[in-house]
């Protein structure tokens, strides 16, 4: 593996000398002990390696096994309960042991329309397995992942790690006959593995035919009088008026710009390939079909703010995509792209590695995803200061999108004026819309800001639809009197998840579903999120179950205003989206599930008697309460 | 030496010195914000939301917002204080908090600013979690039951103890306080009875065996002063100006 330039590696390294002569490793090493140490010896033994080992020993384990977190604590000199607070953060690390295949559900809202949870049944039944838990011969544990990220080819789900998507009954009984013969994974049909590309509308981002290296030596034949590039680089990026495609829209240029300003070295360049929003799954495919592109942005970038240290933050549902991005940061050295006088360039040295993520949509935030690529649980960070100023390990750092960054690299290579000359006056540029749910054509398409909402339903083949999700949960709820409305800055900002629902969906339905993806998600830093987020989808339960009143959608209206105004980053804001614009706009179906007196006690005096009456073996009226009897 | 910056807060004049914070100036001033996870002596947390104020018509954590000349800040408004109170419900309903059983009733200030706020129900269904004490420890008992994950004792432990005894673990509802042992358990760890972490919590978490009920219940801090009115208590130290 490349050795980056590490910051305090002298300091760190000389720390764990000294802890390893306080206490010697023991003589035996045990299996996963030499698996940790495997782990460490690929990553290196500080702190801000411990989400990646811990990662690796669950890939090789299957779990992380108490003895081994002892280990990982002594060799990065890390307290262990902070090893074990890091393990029970992300969802795909377990203190437990799962069963020697652990399949995880993709539980997204477009999964459950396309019949995840009846396959899930399936599944279960055929494999005697309990949803959550390990049959009693370790075979196998079925659970739910939040969002695979396939909801173009769903249902889907992961095994050991690796997807399987487009489920139908016939793939279901194939996996359940392949895993109770124990056929290793590796001797699957590589069909089932098999993740299609389903680009439906191609713009620059997705046709482009740069060659490896076009937009960087495009940058350096922008050089000034005196032979500076990064100046030249800035000034384009700002000029293009290239906006963050991760949904926030901050101007990229001018972000650059500061942490170009900032003394402090190296500098680092972060791209963010998290995208976890619900419906999202437009980078996946220029991470799969434009990987150079990415890359080529990222070095462009680097060379703009002058950075020497560059990350790829992949979500753990990408992790089949390692090694063929791997591939292509190999080769992309060989061609001298990177590591050092890239392009013949002296002092132009830079280099990117891969962080692979563990199961946490919150880390889709930037300050989030920088405290996981430092090691730690992703806790978005205050600021001020921004990270621009003091980011990765306290050094200047950006943090942009994987769309962002292909777009830099082509406003370089085309110039602003190109890039300015496609959408509208305040969105430059295309976006890519992941379009999932009712529609015959699912899939990425790329099109000029300010298309319509309709434009993209006409285009996927929707029909009938009653509302699109745009943004993904923390986006907007629109329904067929807005579908009028653009896609670009001015009216609808989105990540690029477009998810349709026809006149077959219960938006109640919809909205409750969300709100327990939030309550899942939170990190439970700030007390509005941790709380307010769980006491929603307690709230929603309630009034699926017919128990709920106008008292309730009270408190929800109350919840909804506290999570805008007082929760710590972006996640907590939006959790209650979903349900305000549901209740804007398709109110008959909460209305209908309210009882028609205003209060429902919490607490059901009759139901308490329930267990009493069967230990009794009694069911007449009197062993009933109130009403019931 | 001129007249030092301030800023507006409900519109009156707050002086502060070069790198405090919004909340920091006005406990100096004696000027009251509610709050909980922070503490004069450690670093702003931001994120019991409580000091969360109204900045030029934004939200913002009074704690971990650098005060500026100018800034108009509000915080006694109806607005905000409503959101308060349910942030101290939203706190009440995810713990386990029996204030009549209390040792710390009277010198809690979660309960403490209950009262303040007028906080006369929890309002939201409990959610009643499953929170084993530690008594592992001879001189120290851990009641997690009243945990509302301010991490003050994971900051105290780290930075004036150096010993990390406290850290917390897990997501969402199931984040939880966790301590650093092999057995998890606060007897096995490196914690004495004299670590800063001891005198640090804001609830009723960390106690100390065989003293419980000194001073009776309605003797107690709070209890006939309200938390709002002995805020210059809470206030750091700043130094002094150089006439």
């Amino acid at each position: 593996m490349l050795r980056l330039p590490r910051t305090g590696s002298l300091v760190a390294s000389f720390a764990a000398s000294i802890a390893q002569k306080v206490n010697p490793p023991p003589t035996e090493l045990t299996g996963f002990d030499q698996v940790v140490d495997a782990a460490i010896a690929h990553w290196g033994d500080q702190p801000t390696r411990l989400l990646q080992v811990l990662r690796e020993l669950q890939e090789h384990c299957n779990y992380l096994p108490a003895s081994a977190l002892e280990r990982i604590a002594q060799r990065l000199g890390l307290p262990l309960s902070q090893v074990r607070g890091v393990a029970a953060f992300y969802d795909f690390l377990s203190l437990e042991p799962t069963g020697a295949y652990r399949v995880l559900f993709s539980d997204d809202v477009t999964d459950r329309m396309q019949g995840s949870t009846e396959l899930m049944q399936r599944m279960c039944h055929r494999l005697w397995a309990e949803p959550g838990k390990v049959t009693q011969d370790g075979l196998v544990s079925v659970g739910h992942a939040s969002f695979l990220g396939l909801p173009d080819q769903g249902p889907s789900l992961l095994v050991n790690g690796r997807p399987v998507p487009r489920l139908d009954a016939q793939r279901i009984d194939t996996l359940c006959g392949l895993i109770l013969a124990r056929r290793p994974l590796d001797e699957w049909p590589a069909d089932l593995f098999t993740v299609h590309t389903t680009v439906r509308k191609r713009g620059p981002l997705l046709s482009d035919p740069l060659q490896p290296g076009d937009a960087l030596r495009a940058a350096f034949a922008r050089a000034d009088a005196n032979g500076d590039v990064a100046q030249p680089v800035l000034d384009e990026i700002k000029r293009a008026n290239l906006l963050g495609r991760g949904g926030a829209g901050f101007t990229t240029g001018v972000k650059w710009e500061s942490c170009s300003r900032m003394a402090a070295q190296p500098r680092v360049v972060v791209c963010n390939a998290d995208e976890g929003e619900p419906g999202t799954f437009k980078d996946r495919e220029l991470l799969t079909s434009q990987a150079d592109l990415v890359c080529e942005g990222m070095t462009v970038a680097a060379l703009g703010i002058g950075a020497a240290l560059g990350f790829i933050y992949l979500r753990g549902e990408y992790r089949y995509l390692l090694e063929s991005l791997l591939a292509v940061l190999a080769r992309r050295r060989e061609q001298g792209l990177l590591g050092t006088s890239i392009g013949g360039r002296a002092g132009f040295d830079f280099d990117i590695e891969i962080h692979v993520g563990a199961g946490s949509y919150v880390c889709g935030e930037a300050s989030a995803l920088v405290e996981s690529l430092e090691g730690k649980r992703g806790i978005p960070r205050n600021r001020p200061p921004r990270l621009a100023e003091k980011g990765y390990l306290g050094l200047p750092t950006i943090v942009n999108n994987v769309e962002t960054y292909c777009a830099a690299a082509l406003i370089v290579l085309h110039g602003a004026d190109w890039f300015r000359s496609v959408g509208t006056a305040k969105s430059s540029g295309t976006k890519l819309i992941s379009v999932s749910g009712d529609c015959e054509r699912p899939g990425v398409y790329e099109y000029p800001f300010g298309v319509t909402v309709r434009q993209v339903l006409d285009d996927c083949g929707a029909q009938r639809t009653i509302a699109v999700q745009c943004g993904g949960p923390s986006g907007t709820c629109l329904d067929q009197d807005e579908f009028h409305r653009r896609i670009a800055f001015e009216d609808l900002e989105t990540g690029g998840a477009f998810i349709v629902f026809d006149e077959g969906r219960d938006m109640f339905e919809v909205a409750r579903h969300f709100a327990h993806f939030f309550a899942g998600e939170s990190c439970g830093f700030c007390t509005p999120c941790r709380v307010g987020t769980s006491l929603l989808a307690r709230i929603m339960d309630r009034i699926s179950e017919g128990k709920g009143s106008e008292h309730d959608l009270q408190a929800m209206a109350e919840l909804q205003r506290l999570l805008h105004s007082a929760s710590h980053c972006g996640l907590g804001e939006s959790a209650g989206r979903p349900i305000a614009h549901t209740l804007q706009r398709f109110r008959p179906a909460y209305e209908r599930r309210l009882l028609a007196h205003g209060v429902e006690p919490a607490f059901d005096l009759d139901g308490a008697l329930a267990r009493a009456r069967r230990m009794t073996g009694r069911d007449d009226p009197g062993a009933h309460l109130g009403d019931h009897a | 030496m001129s007249a030092p910056a301030t800023f507006k807060l409900d519109g009156e004049d707050v002086p502060f010195e070069p790198g405090q914070t919004l909340l920091q100036a006005a406990l100096a001033a004696g000027r009251h914000i509610p709050h909980l996870c922070y503490h004069p002596e450690f670093r702003p947390h931001g994120s019991c939301k409580l000091c969360t104020v109204k900045l030029n018509g934004h939200s913002a954590t009074s704690c971990t917002t650098p005060a500026r000349a100018g800034m108009e800040v509000s915080s006694e408004t109806r607005e905000l204080n409503d959101e308060r109170r349910m942030l101290v419900q939203l706190l009440f309903v995810e713990g386990n908090h029996f204030c009549p059983s209390c040792e710390k009733s009277g010198n809690c200030k979660l309960q403490a600013i209950a009262y303040d706020l007028g906080m006369t129900s929890p309002r939201f269904d409990h959610f009643y979690p499953d929170r084993p004490v530690d008594a592992s420890h001879p001189e120290i008992l851990l009641d997690f039951n009243r945990c509302i994950l301010c991490e003050l004792c994971v900051r105290a432990s780290a930075e004036v103890d150096g010993k990390d005894v406290f850290a917390l673990a897990g997501r969402g509802m199931s984040k939880h306080l966790v301590v650093n042992s092999v057995s998890g358990l606060l007897g096995d760890s490196a914690v004495s009875a004299s670590d800063k972490a001891m005198d640090v919590c804001p609830v009723g978490v960390i106690l100390r065996k065989r003293v419980g009920f000194a001073v009776p219940i309605g003797e107690r801090r709070f209890d006939d002063t309200p938390i709002s009115t002995v805020a210059a208590e809470y206030a750091p130290r700043v130094p002094e100006r150089t006439p």
